[in-house]
């Protein structure tokens, strides 16, 4: 209907041409207005072939939209795409490659990279798994087993007191040497002194091709795997009766320092290929996995030539390795959606119940930092004490140490314990000196997305960052800023302001759904006025949590 | 160095519970010295370097060549009227004193007046002094006709910063532009002060043929005997007006008699950079632009707003050019640029981040209007040739309605998808 109509105009169109300079052509008596007239009549001709190609050309790309074949990322076009034309060229392996291009965003380089190797050598001697870890469970799990008592790897420790299926097991073999309690007798840590020589409790086979998905979830629930899954909305335990609508995995990380991952998968790609074939029986729907499309090197095997799942690649600043961006990039989470996620390292353990027979809770952990010695992986278990994984290393004593990035990880102390799904330790300095007019001096040494600082024009500079805040709380008064760094279709400090005043129907219709903390933590960052946005938002999903 | 400062401000640091008014006076100009020593408490570990402080002393610079220029210019005007020094730059001195004699007290009554008020609250309320006045501070002596007087100078700021600000909640929560506000209270309750032909051009008994120059005794006996000595000009005392000269501004000449009797008194380059009667820092476009574009690279203010502005007061005054009923009308629609202070409202108050839109869309939308509506009042509003202020005010109520559609179109957005999905 729509085309007849078009085709109507232009016909109508060309005709008014063509008469009206007939008409100037008749009118004219020199030999100039019929040069005139064939122009005129010339180029009308050529806009009409220009027209006609141009709808059929639009006709053909809506075509292969509706057929799904633009999926795979092809020009269906008869013209070459702008992005074609002037994008610099793709590298081989993302040739014809479903993308996602995000313009928005900030990667803070910071000193104190891990070289890579992996350190072999250094063994903490203490672990611990960490109630408080998990968000959704009861804050006083059910213990079972008593200080002083002998454990295996997997065997298991304590388990929820709300939906008792779901146990949290030892992730080394050793004696049980305290259970931490906290505020209102919450216990925040079961600490592990182990055993030189790894004991593991055998675990039964299990046939993953017959067996039903009732059954996986019950033997991923007394496996202890349970907790290595995280659930969207609100980030909590992964509901154990409920298949979610697709499971997400990113398998590159953006974050300050962050581990590469592809460096870490090296030598496990066959159990990080189970555990998604695990996971690919679990949902109802599909397995995503978001790989790095940045580089000129292709990720690792493991993630480009993973098999059952769908691949999506992502090309831009941080936070675009933040699964919940590829989430929203792929498949927003709306009301009344239940996503899963996973870390890479969470997704080889659990392949390794099956390749291994047994919960092996090995990971390697980026130890970074500019305060560092020497920056490098480490090869450990979950949960590893802090200091240990240090000890001999630090080059200043004044020093933050942190589980995870500098953006949404932990402070801990040397006597603490990494978190649960955490792949990084990052130590950097306490910034606690004053600066004489630190607001108006042109650091260099003071990472910033604001165009006021010199290095905003040396954009390969590194910053030793400390954690001064550099200023003081104030209200919202810049807008703007948070968009910059969040590619997202959301705005952020209108979400913000909605969950200070606590209206529900806000929130969730400015997408609280779709957020955690790290997808804010830039935002936090950037923030000139100072404001908490992660405590901010954490507080309005627990509200939304209640509420549902 | 910094160990000294500090010791200095150990010592006078007065105690905290006897004297809390002067612990929040010592406490803003202890965190104007120093960065406090604060670090992160949960949350990210690592903070931007870009505070509110530096946010908004970058606006400030990008204020200071306005008011250099501006000074001059002020006293340039006033020997213009006096048929004296009539190029540009002869009677340098002159003119640089004269101008900062002037414009110093009006600075200075706004800071004392604006910061005791916001001080005064910061101690009531319990929390560290905040930045607002600022850039407010900076703005309202270049938005004032340079004669005002200083008595409703005070009034104007105080009720803007007591009304506009703290009433609702200090600095960030306002509806209305601080600035502006204070102008529109002068333009209300005085305006036989900012208004008219007569009050443009500072330090003459009135705008008349004949009429006497006016001059203070810090000009007579202080500046004079100090040029003296140097051989140098002095202000003349008995200099009178020059005859026919008008103080009109362009905009009051081209609404009652069009582009003919502007470009009769003042070239359209002169208008241009700025050497005409006027508020104190809306006359020189080329430096108000190079500020706009110091606030745009540096990203502090907002191009989208300038942008939209700028083109819906070009699309306004095109309209007009085509409507062509009246001489103000028939002005070329690129020389409605020329004249009035479009580009200062541009830059520095449309882009006030507290009270214009917050969403990106809303932005566009925000600015276009203010364009539009700002050309309307100008040519249409037969008591008052400029349209700016006015049209900033009203399209700042506007602003929370903006936003509340666009942020309605991205909610109803993500109920679509979601209903498409289930």
């Amino acid at each position: 209907m729509k085309n007849s109509a078009s085709k109507a105009i232009i016909t109508i169109v060309s005709m008014l041409t063509a008469s009206a300079a007939w008409a100037q052509g008749t009118t004219g008596d020199s030999g100039g207005s019929s040069i005139v007239l064939y122009s005129l009549i010339s180029v009308a001709v050529l806009v009409f072939f220009f027209i006609v190609v141009q709808v059929s050309d639009s006709l053909l790309v809506i075509e292969s939209k509706q057929s799904g074949a633009a999926a795979s990322g092809a020009n269906f076009s008869l013209f070459p795409s702008w992005k074609e034309l002037f994008a610099p060229r793709l590298p081989e392996y993302l040739q014809h490659k479903p993308m996602t291009i995000l313009k928005r965003g900030h990667d803070i380089l910071l000193v104190g990279e891990a070289a890579k190797v992996v350190d072999t050598g250094i063994t903490a001697k203490t672990y611990a798994v960490q109630p408080v870890n998990f968000i959704g469970i009861s804050p006083i799990p059910k213990m079972l087993v008593e200080e002083g008592a002998e454990v295996k790897a997997g065997d298991p420790l304590f388990q929820d007191k709300i939906r008792p299926e779901i146990q949290w097991v030892s992730p080394v073999s050793g004696e049980v040497i305290a259970i931490n309690r906290g505020e209102k007798r919450a216990i925040t840590s079961v600490v592990i002194l182990a055993d030189k020589e790894m004991k593991y409790r055998k675990l039964s086979s299990f046939d993953l091709e017959g067996g039903t998905r009732e059954e996986l979830v019950t033997y991923l629930l007394d496996a202890g795997a349970w907790p290595l899954i995280r659930q969207r909305p609100f980030d909590v335990m992964a509901d154990t009766d409920e298949a979610p609508r697709d499971i997400f995995i990113s398998t590159f990380d953006t974050a300050p320092l962050a581990p590469d991952l592809s460096f870490v998968v090296e030598g496990k790609e066959e159990a990080f290929q189970k555990g998604l074939d695990v996971l690919g029986k679990l949902t109802t729907g599909k397995v995503h996995l978001g790989l790095d499309g940045r580089g000129k090197q292709a990720p690792s095997k493991a993630f480009t030539e993973a098999k059952g799942v769908e691949l999506h690649y992502f090309h831009g600043q941080h936070p675009v390795g933040n699964v919940g961006i590829q989430i929203h990039h792929t498949k927003p989470i709306g009301a009344g959606d239940k996503v899963w996620t996973l870390g890479v390292q969470e997704v080889i353990m659990l392949g390794r119940l099956f390749t291994e027979g047994r919960y092996n809770a090995e990971r390697i952990i980026a130890v970074t930092g500019a305060e560092l010695k020497e920056p490098k992986y480490v090869h450990t278990y979950m949960g590893a004490k802090v200091g240990d994984l240090i000890d001999g290393n630090l080059s200043n004593d004044h020093v933050r140490l942190i589980s995870g990035d500098v953006l949404s990880g932990a402070k801990k102390t040397a006597e603490d314990f990494l978190d649960f799904h955490d792949d990084q330790l990052t130590v950097v300095e306490e910034g606690d000196d004053l600066t004489v007019f630190g607001w108006l001096l042109p650091s260099l040494n003071t990472p910033s997305i604001s165009k006021t600082f010199p290095s905003a024009f040396l954009p390969k500079i590194k910053f030793r960052a400390e954690t001064n805040t550099h200023g003081e709380k104030r209200a919202f008064v810049v807008t703007g800023t948070y968009e910059k760094v969040l590619p997202m279709d959301i705005h952020p400090q209108d979400l913000f302001k909605s969950i200070l005043v606590g209206d529900f129907e806000r929130m969730e219709g400015l997408g609280i759904y779709e957020l955690i903390e790290e997808d804010v933590a830039l935002c936090e960052f950037v923030c000139v006025s100072k404001q908490p946005i992660q405590h901010i938002l954490r507080e309005g999903l627990d509200m939304m949590r209640e509420q549902s | 160095m910094k160990k000294a400062l500090l010791k200095f401000f150990e010592r006078i640091e007065p105690d905290k519970k006897k004297s809390p008014f002067l612990h929040t006076l010592y406490d803003g100009f202890f965190t104007f010295a120093f960065t406090p020593g604060t670090v992160t408490k949960g949350g990210v570990h690592i903070r931007d370097g870009m505070d509110l402080k530096r946010q908004m002393v970058h606006v400030v610079f990008a204020l200071l060549l306005l008011y250099l220029f501006g000074m001059y210019n002020v006293g340039h005007q006033h020997f213009v009227a006096l048929g004296q020094y009539p190029a540009f730059l002869s009677g340098f001195h002159l003119k640089l004193i004269y101008g900062i004699i002037l414009m110093l007290p009006i600075f200075v009554v706004t800071h004392v007046v604006g910061l005791g008020i916001e001080f005064y609250y910061a101690y009531k309320k319990g929390h560290g002094i905040e930045e607002g006045f600022l850039v407010s501070g900076a703005l309202i002596p270049l938005i004032m006709p340079p004669d005002i007087p200083l008595w409703i100078l005070a009034l104007s700021v105080a009720f803007a910063v007591w009304i506009g600000k703290e009433a609702f909640g200090g600095t960030g929560m306002n509806v209305l532009n601080i600035a502006l506000l204070a102008r529109v209270f002068v333009f209300f309750a005085y305006p036989t002060y900012i208004s008219g032909d007569e009050v443009w051009v500072a330090g003459l008994e009135k705008i008349a043929a004949g009429a006497p120059a006016h001059y203070g005794w810090i000009h007579l006996s202080v500046f004079n005997p100090i040029f003296e000595s140097f051989g140098w000009a002095i202000y003349d005392p008995a200099a009178t007006v020059v005859d026919g000269y008008s103080g009109a501004t362009p905009l009051s000449l081209a609404f009652h008699s069009g582009w003919e009797a502007v470009t009769s008194h003042y070239t359209p380059a002169q208008m241009w950079w700025g050497a005409i009667p006027g508020s104190v820092g809306e006359t020189s476009k080329p430096l108000i632009i190079i500020g706009a574009l110091f606030l745009i690279l540096t990203n502090i203010a907002d191009w989208r707003i300038m942008v939209s502005m700028l083109g819906g007061a070009a699309v306004m005054a095109m309209l007009y050019n085509g409507w062509g009923a009246t001489e103000f009308m028939n002005v070329p629609w690129y020389y409605q640029f020329y004249m009035g202070s479009f580009w200062f409202a541009m830059a520095f108050m449309a882009t006030d981040p507290v009270t214009a839109t917050s969403t990106g869309t809303g932005k566009y939308i925000y600015g276009f209007l203010i364009g539009a509506v700002g050309m309307i009042i100008r040519v249409l509003n037969p008591a008052y040739p400029e349209g700016w202020m006015l049209a900033i005010l009203f399209m700042n109520v506007f602003a929370p309605l903006i936003d509340h559609y666009v942020l309605q179109a991205n909610m109803n957005r993500r109920m679509k998808r979601a209903k498409a999905s289930a």
